[in-house]
Protein backbone atom coordinates (compact mmCIF):
# COMPACT_ATOMS: atom_id res chain seq x y z
CA UNK A 1 0.00 0.00 0.00
CA UNK A 2 1.81 3.54 -0.95
CA UNK A 3 1.73 6.21 1.27
CA UNK A 4 -0.41 8.93 1.42
CA UNK A 5 1.01 11.85 -0.59
CA UNK A 6 2.73 14.39 1.96
CA UNK A 7 1.17 18.19 2.02
CA UNK A 8 2.83 21.11 3.22
CA UNK A 9 0.89 24.00 4.85
CA UNK A 10 2.76 26.59 5.45
CA UNK A 11 2.18 28.23 8.35
CA UNK A 12 3.29 32.99 9.04
CA UNK A 13 2.75 34.68 11.78
CA UNK A 14 -1.21 35.60 11.23
CA UNK A 15 -2.38 32.49 9.59
CA UNK A 16 -5.38 31.68 11.13
CA UNK A 17 -6.58 28.41 8.59
CA UNK A 18 -3.74 26.28 8.12
CA UNK A 19 -5.41 24.06 10.54
CA UNK A 20 -8.44 24.10 8.78
CA UNK A 21 -6.26 23.45 5.30
CA UNK A 22 -4.61 20.41 7.08
CA UNK A 23 -7.98 18.91 8.89
CA UNK A 24 -9.17 19.08 5.46
CA UNK A 25 -6.48 17.78 3.27
CA UNK A 26 -6.38 14.48 6.34
CA UNK A 27 -9.49 13.99 5.62
CA UNK A 28 -9.14 13.48 1.62
CA UNK A 29 -6.65 10.90 2.16
CA UNK A 30 -3.19 13.53 2.52
CA UNK A 31 -0.38 13.57 5.09
CA UNK A 32 -0.65 17.41 6.43
CA UNK A 33 2.49 19.04 7.47
CA UNK A 34 2.35 22.28 8.46
CA UNK A 35 5.28 24.43 7.66
CA UNK A 36 6.97 27.35 10.00
CA UNK A 37 7.64 30.39 7.75
CA UNK A 38 11.04 30.65 9.12
CA UNK A 39 12.45 27.01 7.32
CA UNK A 40 13.95 26.98 4.11
CA UNK A 41 13.21 23.73 3.00
CA UNK A 42 9.67 21.64 2.48
CA UNK A 43 9.64 18.73 4.17
CA UNK A 44 11.39 15.39 2.30
CA UNK A 45 9.21 13.97 -0.43
CA UNK A 46 6.25 17.08 -0.59
CA UNK A 47 4.14 16.69 -3.18
CA UNK A 48 2.36 19.71 -2.83
CA UNK A 49 1.86 22.76 -0.89
CA UNK A 50 -0.45 25.16 0.25
CA UNK A 51 -0.43 29.00 1.32
CA UNK A 52 -3.44 28.85 3.61
CA UNK A 53 -5.67 31.47 4.89
CA UNK A 54 -5.12 34.43 7.57
CA UNK A 55 -3.81 37.70 8.31
CA UNK A 56 0.24 37.04 7.27
CA UNK A 57 2.16 39.88 9.32
CA UNK A 58 -0.49 41.84 9.98
CA UNK A 59 -1.40 42.41 6.48
CA UNK A 60 1.08 45.47 6.83
CA UNK A 61 1.51 47.53 3.89
CA UNK A 62 -0.60 45.22 1.74
CA UNK A 63 -1.60 42.07 2.32
CA UNK A 64 0.78 39.42 1.23
CA UNK A 65 3.30 42.26 0.31
CA UNK A 66 5.84 41.53 3.56
CA UNK A 67 4.89 37.30 3.55
CA UNK A 68 6.65 36.95 0.33
CA UNK A 69 10.17 37.56 2.18
CA UNK A 70 9.39 34.52 4.15
CA UNK A 71 12.63 32.20 4.01
CA UNK A 72 9.88 29.33 2.85
CA UNK A 73 8.66 31.16 -0.21
CA UNK A 74 12.11 30.39 -1.56
CA UNK A 75 11.61 27.02 -1.63
CA UNK A 76 7.91 27.32 -2.65
CA UNK A 77 9.48 29.17 -5.69
CA UNK A 78 12.01 26.02 -7.06
CA UNK A 79 9.05 23.94 -5.97
CA UNK A 80 6.47 25.79 -8.50
CA UNK A 81 9.41 26.22 -10.56
CA UNK A 82 9.98 22.70 -10.88
CA UNK A 83 6.33 22.06 -11.66
CA UNK A 84 4.81 21.26 -8.32
CA UNK A 85 1.50 21.94 -7.26
CA UNK A 86 1.05 25.21 -5.00
CA UNK A 87 -2.28 26.04 -4.00
CA UNK A 88 -3.04 29.40 -2.52
CA UNK A 89 -6.19 30.26 -0.64
CA UNK A 90 -7.28 33.69 0.10
CA UNK A 91 -4.53 35.48 2.36
CA UNK A 92 -2.14 32.78 0.45
CA UNK A 93 -3.32 34.02 -3.18
CA UNK A 94 -2.51 37.44 -1.98
CA UNK A 95 0.58 36.66 -0.91
CA UNK A 96 1.10 34.12 -4.44
CA UNK A 97 0.18 37.81 -5.91
CA UNK A 98 2.52 40.04 -4.56
CA UNK A 99 5.42 37.68 -4.67
CA UNK A 100 4.94 37.80 -8.69
CA UNK A 101 3.93 33.82 -9.03
CA UNK A 102 0.43 34.68 -9.98
CA UNK A 103 -0.70 37.23 -12.04
CA UNK A 104 -2.96 40.64 -10.66
CA UNK A 105 -3.22 42.06 -7.31
CA UNK A 106 -5.99 42.03 -4.39
CA UNK A 107 -6.88 44.89 -3.67
CA UNK A 108 -10.07 46.60 -0.61
CA UNK A 109 -13.17 45.46 -1.49
CA UNK A 110 -15.36 47.42 -4.14
CA UNK A 111 -17.95 48.20 -1.09
CA UNK A 112 -15.47 48.78 1.35
CA UNK A 113 -17.20 45.61 3.01
CA UNK A 114 -15.68 43.04 4.72
CA UNK A 115 -17.60 40.22 3.23
CA UNK A 116 -18.20 36.58 4.93
CA UNK A 117 -20.72 34.28 3.13
CA UNK A 118 -20.98 31.59 0.99
CA UNK A 119 -20.83 32.22 -2.55
CA UNK A 120 -21.69 30.51 -5.85
CA UNK A 121 -18.70 30.05 -8.11
CA UNK A 122 -18.31 28.82 -12.34
CA UNK A 123 -15.44 26.68 -12.99
CA UNK A 124 -14.07 28.34 -16.01
CA UNK A 125 -11.20 25.87 -16.65
CA UNK A 126 -10.91 22.42 -15.66
CA UNK A 127 -7.65 21.65 -17.19
CA UNK A 128 -6.01 22.21 -13.94
CA UNK A 129 -5.23 19.65 -11.23
CA UNK A 130 -7.42 21.94 -9.24
CA UNK A 131 -10.32 21.58 -11.00
CA UNK A 132 -9.69 18.50 -12.80
CA UNK A 133 -12.34 16.83 -11.03
CA UNK A 134 -15.25 19.44 -11.77
CA UNK A 135 -17.37 19.60 -14.58
CA UNK A 136 -17.02 21.97 -17.42
CA UNK A 137 -18.80 24.96 -16.15
CA UNK A 138 -19.95 23.55 -13.18
CA UNK A 139 -21.39 25.74 -10.51
CA UNK A 140 -19.99 25.86 -6.37
CA UNK A 141 -20.72 26.81 -3.46
CA UNK A 142 -17.78 27.61 -1.17
CA UNK A 143 -17.81 30.57 1.70
CA UNK A 144 -15.74 33.45 1.38
CA UNK A 145 -14.52 35.88 3.99
CA UNK A 146 -12.10 38.68 2.80
CA UNK A 147 -12.02 42.15 2.89
CA UNK A 148 -9.58 42.64 0.28
CA UNK A 149 -10.07 40.20 -2.21
CA UNK A 150 -11.09 42.43 -5.10
CA UNK A 151 -8.75 40.92 -7.74
CA UNK A 152 -7.31 43.69 -10.38
CA UNK A 153 -5.46 43.38 -13.86
CA UNK A 154 -5.62 46.11 -16.13
CA UNK A 155 -6.95 45.68 -19.58
CA UNK A 156 -3.97 44.44 -21.43
CA UNK A 157 -3.05 41.73 -18.76
CA UNK A 158 -6.51 40.46 -18.21
CA UNK A 159 -7.04 39.99 -21.82
CA UNK A 160 -4.04 37.74 -21.70
CA UNK A 161 -4.49 35.47 -18.87
CA UNK A 162 -8.12 35.22 -20.57
CA UNK A 163 -6.57 34.48 -23.85
CA UNK A 164 -4.23 31.71 -22.11
CA UNK A 165 -7.42 30.04 -20.28
CA UNK A 166 -5.62 31.43 -16.76
CA UNK A 167 -9.18 32.41 -15.18
CA UNK A 168 -10.47 29.67 -13.77
CA UNK A 169 -13.04 30.39 -11.50
CA UNK A 170 -15.28 33.35 -11.48
CA UNK A 171 -17.97 34.47 -9.26
CA UNK A 172 -21.72 33.75 -10.19
CA UNK A 173 -22.40 36.09 -8.36
CA UNK A 174 -21.72 40.10 -7.13
CA UNK A 175 -19.06 39.60 -4.63
CA UNK A 176 -16.33 41.93 -4.22
CA UNK A 177 -15.81 44.09 -7.82
CA UNK A 178 -13.17 41.93 -9.03
CA UNK A 179 -12.49 42.87 -12.70
CA UNK A 180 -14.50 39.83 -14.88
CA UNK A 181 -15.92 38.64 -11.65
CA UNK A 182 -12.54 36.63 -10.85
CA UNK A 183 -12.45 34.66 -7.75
CA UNK A 184 -9.11 32.14 -8.75
CA UNK A 185 -6.48 32.05 -11.39
CA UNK A 186 -3.51 29.92 -12.05
CA UNK A 187 0.03 30.42 -13.85
CA UNK A 188 0.78 29.83 -17.17
CA UNK A 189 1.91 26.67 -16.45
CA UNK A 190 -1.33 25.52 -14.80
CA UNK A 191 0.17 24.57 -11.22
CA UNK A 192 0.00 27.01 -9.57
CA UNK A 193 -3.42 28.05 -8.31
CA UNK A 194 -4.77 30.80 -5.69
CA UNK A 195 -8.37 31.76 -5.14
CA UNK A 196 -10.28 34.14 -2.58
CA UNK A 197 -13.15 31.87 -1.85
CA UNK A 198 -12.21 29.21 1.40
CA UNK A 199 -12.30 25.53 -0.06
CA UNK A 200 -11.21 23.98 3.48
CA UNK A 201 -14.21 25.08 4.43
CA UNK A 202 -16.40 23.33 2.43
CA UNK A 203 -15.63 19.91 2.76
CA UNK A 204 -18.25 18.47 4.20
CA UNK A 205 -22.09 18.64 3.57
CA UNK A 206 -22.83 19.10 7.60
CA UNK A 207 -21.63 22.65 7.38
CA UNK A 208 -23.40 24.02 4.47
CA UNK A 209 -21.13 22.46 1.14
CA UNK A 210 -18.93 19.85 0.41
CA UNK A 211 -17.92 21.75 -2.67
CA UNK A 212 -14.23 22.35 -1.51
CA UNK A 213 -13.63 18.82 -1.42
CA UNK A 214 -13.75 18.67 -5.09
CA UNK A 215 -10.74 21.39 -5.58
CA UNK A 216 -8.74 19.73 -2.72
CA UNK A 217 -8.91 16.68 -3.46
CA UNK A 218 -7.75 17.85 -6.92
CA UNK A 219 -4.74 19.20 -5.25
CA UNK A 220 -4.18 15.69 -3.22
CA UNK A 221 -4.57 13.97 -6.70
CA UNK A 222 -1.68 15.94 -8.13
CA UNK A 223 0.38 15.76 -5.34
CA UNK A 224 0.14 11.76 -5.22
CA UNK A 225 1.13 11.75 -8.68
CA UNK A 226 4.39 14.11 -8.03
CA UNK A 227 4.97 11.98 -5.25
CA UNK A 228 4.99 8.34 -7.10
CA UNK A 229 7.07 9.96 -9.81
CA UNK A 230 9.69 11.42 -7.64
CA UNK A 231 9.83 8.01 -5.67
CA UNK B 1 19.02 61.71 5.13
CA UNK B 2 15.27 61.69 5.11
CA UNK B 3 13.42 60.30 2.30
CA UNK B 4 9.46 60.84 2.40
CA UNK B 5 7.80 58.71 -0.16
CA UNK B 6 4.16 59.26 -0.90
CA UNK B 7 2.47 55.84 -2.91
CA UNK B 8 -0.89 56.59 -4.35
CA UNK B 9 -3.67 54.89 -5.96
CA UNK B 10 -2.86 55.18 -9.91
CA UNK B 11 -5.13 57.37 -11.94
CA UNK B 12 -8.05 55.73 -13.32
CA UNK B 13 -7.96 53.10 -10.68
CA UNK B 14 -11.10 52.99 -8.67
CA UNK B 15 -10.21 53.98 -5.04
CA UNK B 16 -13.52 53.26 -2.52
CA UNK B 17 -11.66 54.45 0.44
CA UNK B 18 -10.86 57.62 -1.30
CA UNK B 19 -14.69 57.89 -2.37
CA UNK B 20 -15.69 56.79 0.90
CA UNK B 21 -13.79 59.96 2.11
CA UNK B 22 -15.48 61.89 -0.22
CA UNK B 23 -18.46 61.17 0.77
CA UNK B 24 -17.91 61.85 4.31
CA UNK B 25 -16.57 64.93 3.48
CA UNK B 26 -19.63 66.29 1.72
CA UNK B 27 -21.92 64.63 4.44
CA UNK B 28 -19.86 67.20 7.07
CA UNK B 29 -20.92 70.12 5.00
CA UNK B 30 -17.54 70.99 2.68
CA UNK B 31 -17.26 71.27 -1.14
CA UNK B 32 -14.71 68.68 -2.21
CA UNK B 33 -14.55 67.38 -6.05
CA UNK B 34 -12.69 64.69 -5.13
CA UNK B 35 -10.15 62.22 -2.85
CA UNK B 36 -8.04 59.72 -3.50
CA UNK B 37 -6.22 58.29 -0.28
CA UNK B 38 -2.66 57.12 -0.24
CA UNK B 39 0.36 56.14 2.50
CA UNK B 40 3.23 58.28 3.26
CA UNK B 41 6.48 56.54 4.41
CA UNK B 42 9.51 58.36 6.28
CA UNK B 43 12.48 56.80 5.51
CA UNK B 44 16.12 57.21 6.86
CA UNK B 45 19.04 56.45 4.39
CA UNK B 46 22.67 55.99 4.33
CA UNK B 47 23.38 58.42 1.20
CA UNK B 48 25.97 60.53 0.16
CA UNK B 49 24.55 63.39 -1.52
CA UNK B 50 20.41 63.62 -2.69
CA UNK B 51 20.45 61.50 -5.68
CA UNK B 52 21.96 58.96 -4.32
CA UNK B 53 19.47 58.86 -1.98
CA UNK B 54 16.49 59.06 -4.46
CA UNK B 55 17.98 56.12 -6.36
CA UNK B 56 18.23 53.79 -3.60
CA UNK B 57 14.46 54.87 -2.79
CA UNK B 58 13.15 54.51 -6.20
CA UNK B 59 14.72 50.97 -5.99
CA UNK B 60 12.66 50.33 -2.35
CA UNK B 61 9.40 51.40 -3.85
CA UNK B 62 9.82 49.27 -6.82
CA UNK B 63 10.82 46.56 -5.18
CA UNK B 64 8.67 46.67 -1.52
CA UNK B 65 6.90 49.89 -1.06
CA UNK B 66 4.85 50.29 -3.96
CA UNK B 67 2.56 47.70 -5.92
CA UNK B 68 3.14 48.71 -9.94
CA UNK B 69 -0.21 47.10 -11.13
CA UNK B 70 -1.97 50.01 -8.69
CA UNK B 71 0.02 52.28 -7.22
CA UNK B 72 2.33 55.39 -8.43
CA UNK B 73 4.80 56.84 -5.92
CA UNK B 74 6.50 59.93 -5.47
CA UNK B 75 9.56 60.90 -3.68
CA UNK B 76 10.78 64.04 -1.67
CA UNK B 77 14.14 64.18 -0.23
CA UNK B 78 14.96 66.58 2.50
CA UNK B 79 16.88 69.65 1.24
CA UNK B 80 16.77 67.32 -2.03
Amino acid sequence: MSLPPKVAVLVFPGSNDDRDAAWALGALGAEAELVWHAEHELPRGTGAVVLPGGFSYGDYLRCGAIARFAPVLDAVRAFAAAGGPVLGICNGFQILCEAGILPGVLRRNRDLEFVCRDVRLRVERIDTPFTARCEPAQELTIPVKHGEGCWYADEELYGELEAAGQLVLRYAEDCNGSVGDVAGVCNEARNVFGLMPHPEHAVDPLLGSGDGALLLAGLVDAARERSLAAA
Amino acid sequence: MRVTVLVRPKDGILDPQGEAVQGSLRKLGFVVGGARVGRLVDLEVEAADAAEAKAQVERMCQELLANPLIESFELEVEGG
